[in-house]
């Protein structure tokens, strides 16, 4: 699991009065503070549900929808919830496409993989926005800005290439028009 | 169209996902509030509605009853529509389809030949009702053939009016689907399931996604007419979490039919209770095959088991399962409404009724289709789709997507038919077909999609997990000049292995993409394992971009867009490109200006240009223009 990211954090509510570097006593403070706040969450999120093995996959969902990824907290008291071993439950959260361990991004950008899109030019998509971001399919920017990721197909096809800026779908996309949905992110910082 | 006498005319606005992301939702409230600000609301009706098909000219505006289409409609076009119903005033003339062949302006969208030539059966609520309203849905005929069936069908009539009919499941084999629902019905147990599969993973296909966002009641009236046949009492509908937005519509809709009778306890008052809940897959394209979905639903991996037994005996839980299409589903009222005669006339002697594409691609129209079985694939991508854009050659139709196959020209006169299809290479399957030009390299084609298959193995079969992986990494050596003598019988060897090897049809199918391109595309391979050459300029490592000095005015646009600045050259001098630093990423011939044309993209040929830049020779240049002119 990795260490969860201080600062602008991707979870929930954002700190913005945490400085970019935290130190040591506030980075500890503010993991207590998180993990107080989604333990509360948590037992919420799980108290809707009646416990049952079945319920896996939606109640994993819920628990992403709220914190846009899977802590490894989260799993555990799922786990215990439905009554299920841990080892199943990341079996489970590891062999679906849509859950993710590891925070995302506020932007979430899905370039679409489909034939319809391949055929009409994606691969440039997909590299015009690595080279963007600074960043390979599956990553996030240092700032939580965007995270990249493909998506099978969107089934927007009659658009493509296209993709996905959240619930947003950016279709007819061109190497240069992909960047201007993508904003100056990056450019500015020079790792274009 | 729904048209009650208070209103007597309706704008549809299309809300369907091409047209929502080319800014229909805005062109909804912008449109409400000038007809409120003209004072016309009384008179005319906005409705929103779901996919008209036509994704391509999108966002869609038509007024009824005309049945007047405006396409690529903007914000700024509204006062103009608005106007134009006002009495005395015609139609906005600028907003017509104009047809990509005659270019002539095409204003009722019955006489564009993208809707002209197909058979709008399933799809015909499409863009015409408002997906959010049970009563549109009910004015259209909707939940009639639920009445039928509840006030004096028995289960097994039922049953046998769809075996009748003929009506064919969308897997790779077609089976028949009063078949499958006998099999259930005999099955015994006091619970039984049925299951909606709209978990479309298939890249390059979104009829499911389509029908959902525009016509949900129809699927949970096939799904409820189902239940009642096969004696379940409980309904899931696996659909995708990538499609919120069919996913809202089919909470609308199942909550609406709840109030009003047509699910929950006692169904208009026959005694029969039937309840669906959605249910929302997480991502694997191995959950589209039947077993692994209800593994799925059970809240496990989606891995597939072996069959028998069958989920129409032991399937979502243990107990006897009805597991069927979204399309599939939405026929049923159609048969039940028209009797199976009038659905067994359409079609072919073994192919009834209409089947769905989603037609994508290079072709000048893209969009969803529904056409009648049998109709040849020449017709569906010259007169439908309107041909291949931009004067391109056409090369290859895929169909049925990662475990379809591609089909060169010479199989453009086949019929599109279960059988048929399948005797070529591909399958109906899914519903997508994708069409290529001579821009498309069958290689990269092959090497997309066992991309695709090997990342979404479930990895159980040794064959398919290895298998795919293989396959893969020679495809890809191919596709980068690093193919050997023999790569073309070590991939048939594993793909027949793969095949033979695998539990369920991801990996029964997997290498059909590889097995039809080299059975009809087989010079493409050849081109590039022995000369190291791609025919379609489609594979990076095999091509070489380069600035014709004779051609190049040193205008400096290819230098200035280039993302890796590779090219060099003051304003006035001719432009090189290093190659070292090109990424091949096709920039520089995008913007270089057509009257120049100076970037060529060529594979397995070097041409010469200078090293350094030179001063562009403008005398020179137009002495040899004119030389090759007089040649």
């Amino acid at each position: 699991m990795p260490k969860p990211i201080l600062g602008k954090s991707a979870v929930g509510q954002l700190n913005h009065d945490i400085p970019e570097e935290p130190t040591a006593f506030q980075t500890e403070a503010v993991q207590k503070v998180r993990i107080l706040s989604m333990e509360d969450r948590l037992t919420q999120i799980l108290s809707s549900f009646r416990g049952n093995k079945v319920e896996l996959i939606p109640l994993l969902q819920r628990v992403q929808e709220e914190y846009g990824y899977l802590p490894e907290e989260a799993l555990l008291r799922v786990a215990a919830h439905t009554n299920t071993p841990e080892s199943e439950v990341y079996s489970v959260a590891t062999f679906y496409a849509q859950f993710r361990l590891k925070p995302i991004g506020r932007k979430r950008v899905m370039i679409c993989r489909g034939t319809a899109c391949h055929v009409r030019g994606a691969p440039l998509i997909l590299e015009a926005a690595q080279r963007r971001l600074g960043i390979s399919v599956g990553e996030t920017t240092e700032d939580l800005e965007f995270t990249l990721d493909t998506v099978a197909c969107i089934g927007a096809c009659g658009l493509a290439p296209c993709m996905m800026v959240n619930k947003e779908v950016h279709g007819r996309l061109t190497s240069k028009s992909v960047l201007e949905v993508l904003g100056t992110h990056g450019s500015e910082q020079g790792n274009t | 169209m729904v048209a009650s006498k208070e209103t007597p005319r309706t704008i549809l606005v299309c809300q369907g996902t091409g047209c929502v992301s080319g800014g229909s939702e805005k062109i909804l409230a912008v449109l409400t509030q000038e007809l409120e600000r003209a004072g016309l609301t009384d008179q005319i009706h906005v409705s929103a509605t779901g996919c008209h098909g036509f994704c391509e000219k999108g966002p869609l505006v038509v007024t009824e009853p005309e049945g007047i289409f405006y396409s690529a409609v903007t914000v700024d076009d509204i006062p103009d529509i608005v106007r134009s119903l006002l009495p005395g005033e015609g139609p906005v003339e600028r907003l017509f389809y104009r047809d990509p062949v005659s270019g002539e302006r095409i204003p009722h969208y019955r006489e564009i030949p993208f809707y002209s030539k197909q058979q709008r059966v399933v799809l015909s609520n499409c863009g015409h009702i408002n997906p959010e309203r049970i009563e549109d849905y009910i004015a259209v005929g909707g939940y009639a053939a639920l009445r039928k069936v509840l006030a004096g069908m028995k289960p097994q009539e039922v049953i046998d009016e769809v075996t009748r009919a003929g009506l064919r499941g969308l897997g790779g084999a077609g089976f028949p689907t009063g078949r499958k629902w006998q099999f259930c019905h005999d099955a015994p147990g006091d619970i039984k399931y049925v299951v909606c599969n709209a978990d479309e993973g298939d890249p390059g296909a979104f009829q499911d996604r389509s029908i959902l966002e525009g016509d949900p009641c129809s699927v949970l009236e096939g799904m409820t007419i189902a239940g009642y046949a096969v004696g379940a009492q409980k309904g899931y509908m696996y659909v995708r979490d990538e499609y919120p937005l069919a996913v809202k519509r089919l909470q609308i809709a199942i909550a609406q039919a709840n109030e009003k009778g047509f699910l929950g306890k006692n169904i208009l008052g026959s005694g029969f209770d039937f309840q669906i809940e959605i249910f929302k897959g997480a991502g694997a394209f191995v959950c589209g095959e039947e077993t692994a979905l209800i593994a799925s639903l059970e809240g496990g991996r989606g891995a597939p088991r072996p069959r028998p037994p069958f989920p129409a005996t032991a399937g979502l839980h243990g107990k006897p399962t009805l597991l069927n299409n979204v399309k599939t589903y939405a026929n049923v009222r159609w048969i039940i409404n028209k009797g199976w005669e009038w659905f067994a006339s359409r079609g072919t002697q073994t192919c009834k009724g209409t089947a769905i594409f989603s037609l994508t691609g290079k072709t000048a129209n893209c969009g969803l289709i529904e056409v009648p079985m049998g109709i040849s694939i020449r017709e569906i991508i010259y007169d439908i789709g309107g041909g291949i854009r931009g004067g391109k050659a056409f090369k290859a139709v895929q169909t049925g997507g990662p475990s379809g196959g591609c089909l060169p020209k010479e199989c453009l006169d086949i019929p599109v038919d279960f059988d048929s299809l399948k005797a070529a290479g591909a399958i109906m399957g899914s519903g997508g077909m994708v069409v290529m030009d001579e821009d498309t390299c069958m290689v990269d084609v092959a090497r997309y999609f066992l991309d695709f298959t090997q990342k979404e193995s479930c990895g159980q079969c040794p064959l398919c997990r290895l298998g795919t992986k293989q396959m893969l990494e020679i495809l890809t050596d191919i596709t980068r000049g690093q193919g050997k003598p023999g790569d073309i019988d070590l991939l048939m060897e594993i793909a027949d292995a793969v095949k033979n090897g695998s539990l369920c049809a991801l990996g029964g199918t997997a290498p059909n993409p590889v097995l039809t391109t080299l059975r009809y595309f087989r010079h493409d391979y050849e081109a590039h394992i022995e000369q190291k050459r791609c025919p379609a300029l489609a594979c990076k490592e095999l091509i070489k971009f380069f600035i014709l000095p004779d051609k190049c005015r040193g205008c400096g646009m290819c230098r200035k867009e280039c993302p890796v600045e590779a090219i060099a050259g003051e304003k006035k001098m001719v432009h090189i490109i290093d190659q070292e630093k090109c990424i091949k990423c096709g920039t520089c011939i995008d913007v270089c200006p057509k009257k120049f044309s100076a970037i060529v993209k060529v594979s397995g040929e070097e041409i010469e240009v200078p090293r350094e830049p030179i001063p562009i020779k403008l005398q020179l240049r137009s002495k040899e223009a004119k030389r090759q002119e007089d040649d």
